[in-house]
Parts: structure tokens; sequence; C-alpha cells
């Protein structure tokens, strides 16, 4: 067995594994977009900026203060989630009263400023990132080879995801952020400190997108612009699975990342566009979304 | 209202004299084109309240189109804008199909996903030049004026700006222009009152899309080339920027917005290097080299403490 469909076995399994992996940033990056929307109504545009913080916080650790992989996966989230709590706190938190589109403004503003600033100290080429030696090298599974981190990446992305839903179906503190997501004013008159509430939300959701760019660092190069290129492909995610359900979110960023690298083997010039006319073919059969309710 | 027909008119003799006191061509019809644009994009965003976050599509297509008519098929340069302008007419229709079909937020997220479509669609096709984009488009002669030269085609340009501007100004006073404000102010009342909101919008985004490739088409004249740059989400983020700068749904403000975005990315290095001699703080340089960060922190100041734009803020003071 060595082609399938007129295409070397090879060929596609890894592609369909390279579509597994761009999947699993997807899923994560939609996941925390539709956490922070659910609750403060606003879509972070910054939220490929900050992807790109994460695997700079990876690369930067490693190089100025020689910390290792497993030590970034751990602090850069939790860097990237303060920093986005700050931004919060300081710039988002006046705009809740206003229309939702000047919080899209704003986040491409700061989106602007991030990505200048990298672009005007570490240049446009990308900074190389070597794959954490307990990771290297893979299995030969007889029909194809596969790359140890790649399958980390996917295993690592889905548990993320899934301990967020854990979160916030089964846990108190879920339950909470799901009653303020359906009526905040009725949740703060039982006591419970709202604002706080939203600036952990947007700190959890924006430390996902952190964790995704380490998980991204050794796999694509580190560079300025790794985050607007995906964002706006994660936009269109999130339109075909409609910001309804946490295991939508999953199984659309998934899911599409397949099919791309489904095109990449059968039709590699619309490999870039595909989840966009996906996107198309969603709004004119089913346009709230897979997952999403009709409002 | 005469008042306002006498400040119209002498604007477009202070425009018409500019040349010959010393204002560089060039770059006047460079700020024609992009207020052209931004008028277009703020009848969508000032006066009906849709933030397309994918107008680029429009220009860039617009461009493509007027310079492969003119360079490739040899048409005349009418027909070539025209052309353009038709064509963007079109994608608008389409675009604006889909995206009406979601409102608000989703509405931003899924034209700036259309639009980057188009894009990477424009990075493959053979007629765009890919990274090099459409290069020595022809500019040709309107009715025996030639247009090689620049000051012949600043006039044109200048008619065109005028009469693109005249129609937004048409349409925003009109009944329909009343009914899209209405729709932005109450969609639900309007829907109850019996209007058909959807196709208001639909028209509304056409039209916009049109006059937005016409700003584009004129645009490819004007530089004779049309590049990847004009269709890119940055280029999206600018005309959002200049309405936000200007004031949005004013008819003005994208006018003034556009002359300070288009005079900043021209100025900020020069900026940058004086306000580094003058303060001897080196980071001023890095801020002059880099416009992105510049346009990026005026953005976040529009949105924090500046919503109503400069004609706003006028407006508002004003009454």
């Amino acid at each position: 067995m060595t082609e399938l469909f007129g295409v070397p076995v090879q060929a596609l399994f890894g592609q369909l594994l390279l579509g597994l992996v761009n999947g699993s940033f997807y899923a994560i990056l939609s996941l925390g977009l539709a956490v922070i929307f659910g609750l403060l109504n606003i879509i972070n545009f910054a939220h490929g900026a900050l992807y790109m913080l994460g695997a700079f916080g990876a690369w930067m650790g490693l190089q100025y203060f020689g910390l290792s992989y497993w030590a970034m996966l751990v602090l850069a989230p939790v860097i990237v989630g303060l920093f986005g709590m700050l931004l919060e706190r300081l710039l988002l938190r006046r705009l809740y009263k206003l229309d939702p589109l000047y919080g899209l403004l704003l986040t491409f503003g700061l989106t602007l400023l991030i990505e200048g600033l990298f672009r005007s100290f570490y240049g446009v080429s990308g900074q190389p990132y070597s794959t954490p030696p307990l990771l290297q090298g893979g299995v030969d599974l007889g029909f194809m080879y596969l790359p140890l981190y790649r399958i980390w990446v996917v295993v690592a992305s889905v548990l993320a995801c899934l301990l967020t839903w854990l979160a916030i179906e089964k846990t108190r503190m879920g339950a909470l952020l799901r009653a303020g997501t359906e009526n905040p004013k009725l949740v703060e008159a039982f006591g419970v400190n709202v604002p706080l509430m939203i600036s952990l939300t947007f700190g959890l959701g924006v430390g996902l997108a952190g964790f995704a760019g380490v998980l991204a660092a050794p796999i694509l190069q580190v560079s300025p612009l790794m985050g607007s290129n995906l964002i706006i492909v994660v936009f269109a995610v999130v339109v075909i699975g409609g910001m309804g359900s946490i295991l939508g979110s999953i199984v659309t960023g998934l899911g599409l990342g397949v099919v791309e690298g489904l095109a990449k083997v059968f039709w590699p010039q619309a490999s870039s566009t595909v989840v966009f006319i996906a996107m198309v073919i969603v709004l004119l059969v089913r346009p709230a979304g897979l997952f999403g309710k009709e409002s | 209202m005469n008042r306002q027909l006498l400040t119209y008119l002498a604007a477009i003799v202070l425009i018409a004299i500019l040349p010959a006191v010393g204002g560089y061509p060039v770059f006047i019809m460079k700020v024609m084109c992009y207020a052209l644009f931004a008028c277009a994009f703020n009848l969508l965003l000032g006066y009906t309240g849709l933030l397309s976050f994918g107008h680029a599509a429009f220009l860039g297509l617009a461009a493509y189109a007027c310079g492969q008519s003119l360079a490739v098929w040899g048409w005349p340069t009418l027909a070539g804008l025209l052309f353009g302008a038709a064509a963007a007419g079109m994608l608008g229709l389409i675009f604006g199909i889909l995206s009406i079909r979601r409102s608000g937020i989703y509405f931003a997220m899924i034209t700036l996903a259309l639009a980057q479509m188009l894009f990477f669609y424009f990075l493959q096709a053979p007629f765009t030049g890919g990274e090099d984009g459409l290069q020595g488009i022809p500019r040709g002669s309107i009715l025996g004026l030639d247009l090689g030269r620049d000051i012949h085609l600043y006039y044109v340009v200048m008619l065109i700006f005028v009469l693109g501007y005249a129609l937004i100004w048409r349409t925003v006073h009109s009944p329909f222009g009343q009914a899209l404000k209405a729709i932005r102010e109450n969609e639900a009342r309007m829907i109850s009152l019996g209007y058909d909101v959807e196709r208001f919008k639909l028209l509304a985004f056409v039209l916009s899309a049109t006059l937005a490739g016409l700003a584009g088409a004129t645009k490819a004249l004007v530089f004779v080339s049309a590049t990847l740059s004009d269709a890119t989400w940055q280029m999206s983020g600018m005309v959002i920027l200049m309405t936000l700068i200007g004031g949005m749904g004013t008819l003005t403000g994208p006018v003034l917005g556009a002359v300070i975005v288009v005079a900043l990315e021209n100025k900020v290095g020069d900026f940058g290097r004086f306000m580094m001699n003058l303060t001897g703080i080196e980071w001023f340089r890095v801020l002059g080299e880099s416009v992105t960060i510049v346009i990026g922190l005026i953005f976040i100041l529009c949105v924090m403490a500046f919503r109503r734009g400069l004609v706003g803020e006028w407006l508002h003071r004003r009454h």
C-alpha cells in the first residue's frame, strides 16, 4: 500500500497530521475567542498578536534567561494572560457600554502596535526555535513516519481545550462564568465580583493563545507576523462553527485543519483559501454557523 | 444651504489651484483617491452602521481590473475606469449577499475573511503579477487630453473625486439615505415599519463597493501600477482609521482623515528624526521608521478618547 487515490500514502498522512496540527491551533484560538466573546461581548483581534507573544516568550526565555521549553510552556501563557488582564483593566473596560465594534477596533490597534514593536526589534524574518530533546525524533509506522513533536502538539492542544471545557462546565467558577454570560447584572446582585471575573476570563482566553504560541514555536518560525496571518483564518473558523459551544469550537477547528491538509494534497492551489470557501458554503446553507444558535 | 454650496465651490477652486501654488500633483491625487475610498467606506460605517473590515478587496480588485483592461486588452482609459468600478460593484454584490446574512461583529469578521480569500487568490492568479504587481499601466487619454502629463491627469482625478463626493452627498440626503440612517439607529423598528432592511443594506453595500472601486481604478491610473498591498487587511484597517480620525457619519470627516493619514505615512520618518534631534531620545527614530506603530497608537487613541473624530467633535461643539 504505497498509494491511495493516486497519492503516495506517506504524503497523504503527513499532510493529514500537519492539518491536525494547524487544526489544533484553530481550535485553541477559536475557543479563547468564544470564551471572551461570551462574557465580554468583544471580538479580540489581538488574539493573534498574543499568540505571537507566546511564541516569542518561549524564544526569549531560552535566548535571554536559558529557560527550557517546558518552563516556558507554563510561564509564557501566565505572562500573556497577565498582560491581557492589564489590557482589559486599562483599556477594554472603558468600552463595555459602547457598540462592540469599538472593542474590535481597539484590539485591532493593539495588534498593529504589538506587531510593529516586534518588527522594529526583530525584523520580519523568523527566529529558529529547536524542538525540546524529549520530543525529537519520531516513530516509523511502516506506512508513514510520525514525528513525535507534532503528535504532542495535537494531544496537548486537545487536552488544553478539554480542560477548559471541564473548568467551564463542571466547576463552581465555571458555573458563575456561564451565569455571567447569561445575565451579568443578576450575578453581580448575588455578590459576585463580576469585574474581576471578566478580567480573569479575558486572562484565561488570551492565556490559551499564549499556550498555542509556545506549542507553535518549534514548528513554525517565530516571527512578528505569525499571528495576524492566523487570526483571520480563525475568524473564518469562528464564523463556520458559531460561538455557541465549546466542543463545537474544538471539532470545527480540528476538522477544518484536516480539510486544509487534504486540500494541500489534492488541490494545492486552494489550500490557503479552502477554509474561506467552507465559510462561504456555511453562510449559504446555515448562516448561524454549524453549532450556532439562531439569534 | 447656500452657504454650504459656496463652501464646497470654494473648496473645489482651492483644489484646482493647488498645483499652481506649489502643491505636488501626485501627492494630492493620492490623497483624493484615498479620500474617495474613505467616503465610500463611510457610507457604510457612518450612515448604515455596518463595519466592513474588507474594503481593501474592492480597491484592489478595481485596480487590477482597470490595469488589465488598459494594459492587456488595450481599452480606452474611460472604459477601463468604469470597468474597474463595475467589477468592484459586482464583487460588492457577492460579498454583500454573503455577509449581510449575519449582523454586528460577525459582519465585520465575514467581510475580513472574504477579503483575505480574495487576497490569497490575487497572490496566485496569473494576471496580477503576484508580489510584483501589475506594472506599466498606460494612462492613455480622455477626450483627446493626454493623461501622461501629471497635470492633465490631476484635473481628471479631481473631477472623479468631486463627482463621487457629490453622489455620496446626494445619497445621504435622499430618502434612501434617511432610511439607511434609521436602520443604523434602530434596525428592529425599521423592520416593524415594513422596510426590507436587507435590501437597503445590500444596496448601500454595492454602492459603497462601486465607489471604492472607482477610487481603486483611479489610483491605478495615478501610479500606473496595481499592487497586492491595495488588497491587504492592513489597507482595510487604514480606511477605517481615516474615517475614524475624521469622524464617521460626517461627510467631510473621511476626506480630512485621508489627508492626515496620507501625510502621516509620508512624513512620519522625518517627524521621528526631528523629535530625536530635539529630545535626544533614540526611541523616536524607531517610532519614525515604523508607520505601523504610529497607526496602531492613533487607532487606540481615537477609540479610547476621540470617537467622534475631528469633524464630529467640531460639529458637536458648535451645536
